[in-house]
């Protein structure tokens, strides 16, 4: 938490005071997982001075070094490139107005990483609120007695490695597929590992509310998953 | 008491009892319902797997990135900044 102090800070220049709460608390779990990559980011160290007294260059080098990964990040949680771009673009705006702050006892990579996914939701929260966008045709159905229309099967092991490696892009892009309202929970529970308390916090939602919408969130991508999962069964 | 549940309300409400939300004789209807229903048992075995390998999805994705970031882009932010 006590390297947090710089983000926090950072955080306190938008909006939704919130939101940086949340992220402060994520940030430690995060951290911690990180922190054994230390090396390859090293070389940020050096920037830092440099961008601290606000050399442009330092900072176009920044934005050159972490720019795809975190519009990667962005592009979760936006179908639309056009709006991944802006969240990314708003990311470095925020960080720019808040490196005079960072301390550097964070690593510059997870601290853009906050940040991008804090301009992510930001953006989310200002659209006009649309209508629960329609998900039930990727929810079970079943008849009036009760049992399952289609009967679930079990599903098989990957225990191939090139397999996972293919059901996981699979999964990338049945996520992306989900409508806004329902990937957004599930990016930020079961991704970003936000829990319950603090997502509801970040969305304004109430936590039942954020459950029921995880609930109905991996049931769709259970059911996108399920002819690919029962496939190799007879 | 302890209800039997259906198979629609068992699927309704698993997240009560993956959440942990749902505790004594709530919990036990789950469990009397899976000890007997091998389809339900399939579905919630189909739903962990599934919050797994959402977690795996996008665990190793932060080391090497596929794609570059269009130049666009990058001029962009870069004159976004610069005005400040
Ligand atoms: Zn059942």
């Amino acid at each position: 938490m006590i390297a947090w102090g710089a983000a926090r800070h950072a955080l306190w220049l938008l909006p939704g005071v919130a939101l940086w709460a949340t992220l402060a608390v994520v940030s430690a779990t995060r951290l911690g997982k990180q922190e054994d990559r230390m090396d390859e980011n090293d070389c940020d160290g050096l920037l830092l001075e440099r961008l601290k007294a606000g050399d442009d260059a330092a900072f176009e080098v920044l934005v050159r070094r972490h720019a795809a990964r975190l519009l990667c990040v962005a592009r979760r949680f936006f179908r639309n490139e056009d709006d991944a771009q802006d969240a990314l673009q708003d990311a470095f705006l925020s960080a720019h107005r808040a490196l005079a702050s960072f301390q550097g006892d964070a690593r510059l990579s997870t601290w853009l990483h906050r940040i991008v996914v804090n301009s992510c939701l930001m953006k989310l929260r200002s659209r006009r609120r649309r209508p629960e966008e329609e998900l039930e045709p990727l929810l079970p159905q079943f008849l009036e007695e009760g049992h399952q229309v289609r009967p679930s099967l079990p599903w098989r092991d990957l225990s191939d490695e090139l397999e996972r490696k293919a059901t996981c892009g699979m999964v990338r892009s049945f996520i992306e597929r989900l409508p806004a309202t329902y990937r957004t929970v599930l990016l930020l529970r079961d991704i970003e590992e936000l829990d319950t308390k603090e997502t509801a916090d970040a969305l304004g939602l109430t936590e039942n509310a954020v459950k029921i919408r995880l609930h109905r969130a991996r049931q769709a991508l259970r059911q996108l998953l399920d002819p690919h999962m029962t496939g190799g069964l007879s | 008491m302890i209800r039997n549940l259906t198979c629609g309300e068992f699927v309704e409400f698993l997240w009560r009892y993956i959440e942990g939300d749902a505790e004594g004789d709530e919990a036990r209807e789950f469990e009397r319902h899976l000890a007997a229903c091998p389809t339900c048992v399939s579905y919630v075995n189909g739903y962990r797997q599934t919050m797994k390998l959402g977690k795996m999805a996008f665990e190793n994705l932060e080391a090497p990135v596929p794609e570059e970031v269009p130049e666009g882009v990058v001029r962009g932010i870069l004159a976004a900044i610069r005005k400040g």
